[in-house]
């Protein structure tokens, strides 16, 4: 049996908060990338121009660096805004960024960026016959794209949205560098205080494979589910 | 150069976090950074080559393993991958007593391994791709032209492939750019390991992450048209002839 | 005549695209039970002037009244646009659409394509949508498709589903666009059967099409479109069988 120096039960906590924030922020850019997809696609100027600012500047720059950026200065930012309001106003609060928010807020910030092209070259896939004929049989906006444009544009982004989600699995491991306890940070305290590295990254490894893979089965069946009707065709 | 640096230096007298001194780390980052995935980008690309080959290969003995390596490679994080050679390196026994330890001291080594295995599997998943992609009928008329499969490979199917990799290829190289961030975790005083020293010393965050960030964005920018340049210039004969 | 409102009436309808304009003043009438068919060369206009009728298209000018209650426009910076979004997703309940490519809703059964709008945008329920679907299916003759999706249905029995979910609307005025151009010719008949049942039954139908036949033998009225205008109007038999101008002559003349 592997000898785990009694960091079994740190590195199976460290897992779960991987899986949480993995989750939290794959929620939080879906909701990011619809936005920025429906800003670039829309025909005001300004939305337009501040959804491309976005994405060009996020997938210019590295996540660590926007990491740091936000965490480091995230916390000074909003210290200079209470102090502000406590200036100005006698309000008097206290916001700490707490490293796992700070994490959650950073991807999915940074994978926001992503899933709004994932979700925009999806949008302009939909056949345009298909939204024409649910406006002309009197659907208003938001129910035509709720019947209509979404089920069939996730068929075309579930592919990209599934990429994208091993991605950024992948990269809530940059947390344990600001200071999070996951799974990476724990088997590197190991690993410095075994002398063993092997072991703990390698198992550290197998259980990223793991959630991959099963994430994997995931997106193949909700991937059927979305292929319906289309057949043997595509 | 004497009078660039006055104009520099009066430029710079009333800030307080970018000196000379401090700019100068931020320079040798950059030189640190465009070294580190320059290499790794150079000799990972040497590697793919034949495992995206091999990838492809007939025999199961080949093919599997390559298989394996660039599964566990693509599938974890570099972050990991990098801890694991780092310290890997670190805690072998008996390492320091040897001549390895002259260039395994410095952790720029165990780092540009890790980089190159990382780029090389993703390089040789692109190339796969863009191998798998030749048009049969091309691959046909070498084998009815009579070449052996060498030839075939040499003159034949690695040149186009190499020419519908590029977009993708361009993509990863962004990618290792960006990844080399976390080469400062490991204590490499690349651009972002500038950065957090900067930060560390002035307690400036923006300025410090700000300034780092946008000279990425510059690198990246360079990047992406270096390779709509060379898209432009090798993918010129799949465009419609115009005229 | 006077005291029920006419169910469609459209007055000057001018449209451009960019420096081109493509529809020139065009005015229209549909009263209970008409059949009006709209003819043309391609370009002629006739199916950007169905699409104005549902505002699918924008007019830059004209007036339209559905069942006597006219559409407010308002002037913006991207051109004239409906005043009232929510007066125009009334407007096209009332107006049922069926398509040249179909658009029969691809990630939903035949069933499931008809019964959506009544259930959604009319808040029928869905018991009551379903068994009104499915007298819909029987009558175009696909009960027995209920459950299949589009793309495992041939072109005819596409159209004929998209008819059945034009008819589940039960709407005042259906807008039948070129239903039969993208059907292979053997598959037409069934379309047109269908489509000359419904005028029996005294639908109020504006149809744009190449079948002459079915101008000739079921319309009320016949337009016969040129470069946007209006070129000749009138009965089948007087625009049909004694055609005045040499341009709608050619037209009707057999190309073989």
């Amino acid at each position: 049996m592997i000898d785990l120096h009694g960091y079994g039960p740190r590195l199976l906590e460290g897992a779960l908060i991987t899986i949480e924030l993995g989750i939290l922020s794959l929620i939080l850019a879906v909701l990011l990338g619809l936005l920025t997809a429906s800003a670039k696609m829309s025909r005001s100027w300004l939305l337009h121009r501040l959804g491309t600012l976005y994405t060009t500047i996020i997938r210019g720059v590295p996540d660590l660096v926007l990491m740091m950026l936000l965490f480091f200065g995230g916390q000074i930012g909003i210290n200079q805004i209470t102090d502000w309001l406590y200036v100005q106003f006698d309000i008097d609060i206290f916001i700490n960024v707490n490293e796992f928010v700070a994490g959650v807020v950073t991807i999915g910030l940074i994978f926001g960026a992503y899933m709004g092209e994932t979700f925009r070259g999806a949008f302009m896939a939909v056949d345009s016959g298909q939204i024409e004929a649910g406006r002309a049989y009197g659907m208003s906006h938001w129910l035509v794209f709720r019947r209509i444009r979404f089920p069939q544009m996730m068929r075309h982004a579930l592919p990209g949205l599934s990429n994208n989600w091993m991605v950024l699995l992948k990269t809530t491991a940059l947390v344990s560098v600001i200071g999070l306890s996951d799974m990476v940070r724990v088997a590197a305290e190991a690993s410095k205080a075994t002398r063993e590295p092997f072991t703990f990254m390698i198992i550290v490894a197998a259980i990223y494979l793991l959630i991959a893979s099963v994430s994997e089965w995931g997106f193949a069946r909700l991937q059927k589910r979305y292929d319906v009707g289309y057949g043997e065709a595509d | 150069m004497e009078a660039l640096m006055n104009w520099l230096e009066a430029q710079l007298a009333d800030n307080s976090i970018f000196t000379l001194q401090t700019l100068s780390y931020y320079g040798q980052g950059l030189s640190t950074t465009v070294q580190l995935v320059f290499l790794s980008l150079i000799i990972g690309l040497v590697l793919a080559v034949p495992l995206a080959i091999g990838r492809g290969s007939k025999h199961a003995w080949l093919r599997l393993p390559i298989f394996f390596y660039c599964y566990v490679f693509r599938g974890t994080p570099l972050l990991v991958q990098l801890y694991l050679i780092y310290y890997g390196v670190v805690f072998v026994e008996g390492i320091q007593e040897t001549w390895l330890w002259v260039i395994l001291e410095k952790p720029f080594v165990p780092a540009l391994i890790a980089f190159t295995l990382n780029t090389a599997a993703y390089t040789t998943e692109i190339f796969r791709g863009a191998i798998k992609a030749t048009p049969r009928g091309e691959i046909e008329a070498a084998r009815a032209y009579g070449m052996s499969w060498g030839l075939m490979m040499r003159r034949i199917v690695l040149p186009s492939a190499f020419r519908r990799a590029l977009p993708a290829y361009g993509n990863e190289v962004i990618f290792m750019l960006h990844a080399s961030a976390i080469a400062s975790v490991v204590t490499i005083m690349d651009l972002t390991g500038a950065a957090r020293f900067v930060y560390a010393r002035f307690y400036a965050p923006f300025d410090a992450f700000l300034f780092v960030a946008a000279i990425y964005l510059c690198l990246t920018f360079a990047i992406l048209y270096l390779f709509r340049y060379l898209e432009k210039r090798l993918l010129a004969h799949l465009k419609p002839a115009s005229g | 005549m006077a005291d029920t409102p006419i169910p469609l009436e459209v007055q000057n309808i001018k449209k451009r695209f960019g420096d081109t304009e493509v529809l020139k003043g065009l005015s229209l009438q549909a009263h209970k039970g008409d059949v009006i068919t709209l003819i043309g060369a391609s370009g002629s206009g006739k199916s950007t002037f169905l699409r104005c009728m549902n505002l699918l298209e924008q007019p830059n000018e004209g007036e339209l009244f559905v069942h006597g209650e006219q559409i407010r426009f308002k002037e913006t910076r991207h051109g004239r646009e409906p005043a009232d979004w929510k007066q125009v997703v009334n407007m096209r309940a009332k107006l049922s659409m069926v398509f040249q490519s179909f658009n029969l809703w691809a990630h939903m059964t035949l069933l499931e394509n008809v019964i959506e709008a009544p259930v959604h945008v009319l808040g029928k329920s869905k018991q009551e949508a379903t068994e009104h679907a499915r007298q819909l299916l029987e009558r175009v003759g696909l009960a027995e498709r209920a459950d299949y999706y589009p793309a495992q249905l041939s072109g005819g029995q596409q159209q004929r589903g998209a008819i059945a979910r034009a008819l589940a609307m039960d709407p005042e005025v259906m807008l039948f666009d070129e239903p039969t151009s993208a059907l292979d010719p053997e598959l037409v008949g069934d379309v047109l059967k269908v489509m000359r049942d419904l005028a029996e039954e005294g639908r109020t139908m504006i149809v744009v099409t190449h079948e002459m036949a079915f101008a000739r033998d079921v319309s009320t009225q016949v337009i016969y479109l040129h470069q946007g205008q209006v070129e000749e109007a009138g009965p089948p038999d007087e625009v049909l069988g004694n055609p005045k101008s040499e341009r709608l002559k050619q037209f009707l003349a057999p190309k073989h």
